[in-house]
């Protein structure tokens, strides 16, 4: 098809853990919040993996993107 | 008790802005009904196979799957082994050569071709029916589900929405998202929206699961909070000892031919991620990929409900301290129903007297659905709670989603196309298409919403239809690998196979249950240890009636030619694209290798 969905996946995965590793930095030591999960920041750990997972989805999708576009360019050339 | 903070609601709503955009940016790209309906047949075998092993944890599985852990222990991870990863591989290797060199875009189209009109034509009525009532079972399911966390009751408070529309919007809220999806993006923009939704559910309980095993203290510290569950094969016998009561007999037959074979080999909602794949390579290394996946997925949705019993059940208690010389008693009430449950799975209550139910035999009824979405409560701290949340939603859509597009296509191509009209341009039938999927979301939220004020007689009722349509896969595998199965032969097989599956349900009952909807309302003849055991027999009966019914008249009637069958029988099947070249880039190869890894993975938990 048309569009990569490594790209809008990887964008969403991207923003939702900046947001989480945001938040967790800023609820650091706070003992309140983190009591249910055994003291481990949970937001910041899991907001860091998914950050990374964000940004290898992303240059996974751009690269299949070009693949897309150049295989589009091609069906076109051939037919005019 | 868990709050719903800002963080969380951000998470949501970026959730929300990706999936439910997803429909948006396709919108462009969709010009045909082959767009619409099958993908353009252009998608690449990952996604198909994510899409694939995504729906089969879709709709209410993912808190089915949660309660099957905290009701029978490990045993139910016999249902993702035993009971999916042979079938999975057989309708990769095998029926998908067959379905895809058919050219048919619908699995009842298939019945049309390789049959005749009427055979197809009961698919394409039973299908629908059980595709849609389904869906709106599983808007249901969740919805309460995730009501009964009481997360949002704070946010309806604080705009003084009345509670009791929690409820309500919990089912319109998905129904909306997966219309926006399918009618922007068609079957593209599910399938795209179901592999971003497997990657969620991935994020929102993997921290759930790996917090809770360091919680119990590893792997070893749960086996021994839990003596008895952490076995998957112990107490296995032929007779069905265990706790999942099936037996060898049951498991390999029941569950694991018929059951799997109506599941994996014939249910469109499944196959339609196979059907839409670029070439017929691609189509069979679909299911191939999600039996790869679906190996390791007990892990995250099974795994949740043994977590949750291990926990101690709550107990209501006073503590009594003294400060500044005053006695301060502090009191933690929790409900009956909580008290009287196991772990943090609670006892399903009266809704009238708030008291814990208990069955025919006397015994506390839990609400083992509850186990998931209980864990993730209890465990994720604010912000991570939106993607937990978000977990159990893209569960829910995923299966919804699969529902509709698979309704929307049966219907046009093998109700509207063949009987209403058939000489219409193709804009026509993109049109309709769109349409339908507006009725099918519509009727599926309207039996939601039914099932909300009536009661789970709705949900009862979608299983029966599901259990109606499993002797199918007799059909299709008599029509696939069978020349002279005859269109007659297939019709009697396929109606005496489902009356049997009904006589079978009218005449047992799983133990505990009265007599009604579960069956046992012609009389109860045989009582089953459990629903599934039930299930797993049901399907058997009707499976093996199919099969003599249809091999018995197919041999009285005549059969169609050899060259009449060209394309439509294994063995008579023109060479396939896509195929690849060398032993490990065949699709065998790899199946052998997912039938060792699931062996070796259940010899290591047995």
């Amino acid at each position: 098809m048309n569009i990569d969905v490594r790209i809008p996946m990887g964008m969403m995965f991207t923003l939702m853990g900046a947001v989480l590793m945001a938040f967790g930095l800023s609820t650091r030591g706070n003992a309140e919040i983190y009591a249910r999960c055994l003291g481990v920041n949970l937001n910041l750990w899991c907001g860091v993996s998914l950050l990374i997972f964000g940004l290898i989805m992303v240059s996974f999708g751009r690269r299949g993107q070009t693949k897309i576009q150049k295989r589009q360019e091609g069906r076109t050339a051939k037919r005019s | 008790m868990a709050t719903f903070s800002a963080a969380d609601g951000l998470i949501l709503l970026l959730y929300l802005f990706f999936v439910g955009g997803i429909g948006f940016s396709l919108r462009p790209y969709i010009r045909t009904s082959n767009d619409f309906l099958l993908a353009g047949r252009a998608l690449p075998a990952w996604i198909g196979g994510l899409a694939l092993a995504c729906i089969s944890i879709g709709g209410e599985e993912i808190v089915a799957m949660g309660a099957l852990g905290a009701h029978y222990g490990l045993e139910g991870a016999q249902l993702f082994g035993v009971g999916a990863i042979p079938a999975m591989l057989f309708a990769g290797l095998y029926m998908m050569p067959v379905y895809y060199a058919s050219k048919a875009r619908t699995v009842p189209e298939y019945l049309g071709l390789r049959f005749d009109a009427k055979t197809r034509a009961v698919y394409a009525c039973t299908f629908p029916a059980m595709t849609i009532l389904g869906a709106g079972a599983a808007l249901y399911v969740m919805a309460r589900a995730v009501t009964a966390l009481n997360v949002f009751n704070g946010l309806f408070y604080a705009r003084h929405w009345p509670i009791d529309a929690v409820l309500p919007v919990a089912i319109a809220i998905p129904a909306l998202l997966v219309l926006a999806i399918v009618l922007l993006g068609g079957l593209t923009g599910a399938m795209y929206s179901q592999v971003m939704q497997f990657f969620v559910i991935l994020a929102g309980i993997l921290p759930v699961v790996l917090i809770g095993l360091r919680n119990s203290g590893g792997w070893a510290g749960l086996k021994k909070a839990l003596p008895g569950y952490m076995h998957e094969w112990h107490a296995l016998s032929w007779t069905g000892s265990g706790p999942l009561g099936l037996g060898g007999v049951g498991l390999c037959l029941g569950l694991g031919v018929a059951l799997a074979g109506s599941a994996w080999c014939v249910d469109f909602r499944l196959l339609q991620t196979a059907f839409a794949a670029k070439d017929a390579g691609a189509a069979r290394r679909v299911p191939v990929v999600a039996a790869f996946i679906r190996i390791f997925l007990p892990f995250v949705v099974v795994l949740p409900g043994l977590l949750a019993i291990s926990l101690p059940t709550p107990q209501s208690t006073t503590t009594i301290t003294i400060e500044n010389g005053a006695i301060v008693r502090n009191t933690e009430v929790v409900s009956q129903a909580a008290e009287a449950g196991k772990g943090i799975v609670p006892a399903q209550a009266d809704p009238a007297s708030g008291k814990p139910l208990k069955d025919a035999a006397g015994n506390t009824i839990l609400d083992y659905a509850a186990a998931t979405p209980n864990l993730l409560v209890r465990y994720l701290p604010e912000g991570l709670l939106g993607l937990g949340l978000a977990a159990l939603l893209a569960g829910l859509m995923s299966g919804v989603t699969a529902a509709v597009t698979a309704f929307t296509s049966v219907f046009v191509r093998d109700i509207y196309q063949p009987w209403i009209r058939s000489d219409a341009a193709d804009a026509h039938y993109l049109a309709v298409a769109r349409w339908t999927t507006l009725g099918a979301v519509v009727v599926s939220a309207g039996v939601g919403f039914a099932a909300a004020y009536l009661g789970r007689g709705v949900v009862a009722v979608a299983l029966i239809l599901l259990l109606v349509n499993t002797p199918l896969f007799a059909t299709f595998l008599l029509g696939m690998f069978w020349k002279r199965t005859t269109g007659h032969g297939a019709f009697t097989g396929m109606i005496s196979g489902m009356a049997a599956c009904v006589i079978h349900y009218g005449l047992t009952l799983p133990a505990g249950a009265h007599p009604g909807l579960h069956g046992g309302w012609i009389a109860v003849l045989h009582r089953y240890p459990n629903a599934i055991a039930q299930a797993a027999w049901t399907a058997l009966f009707g499976f093996a009636v199919n099969l003599i019914g249809a091999a018995a008249v197919s041999l009285g009637t005549r059969a169609r030619t050899s060259d009449e069958l060209a394309g439509l029988v294994y063995g008579q099947l023109p060479p396939g694209k896509g195929t690849k070249k060398g032993w490990l880039k065949q699709p065998e190869t790899w199946a052998v290798a997912a039938l060792l890894l699931t062996i070796a993975v259940n010899v290591f938990f047995a």
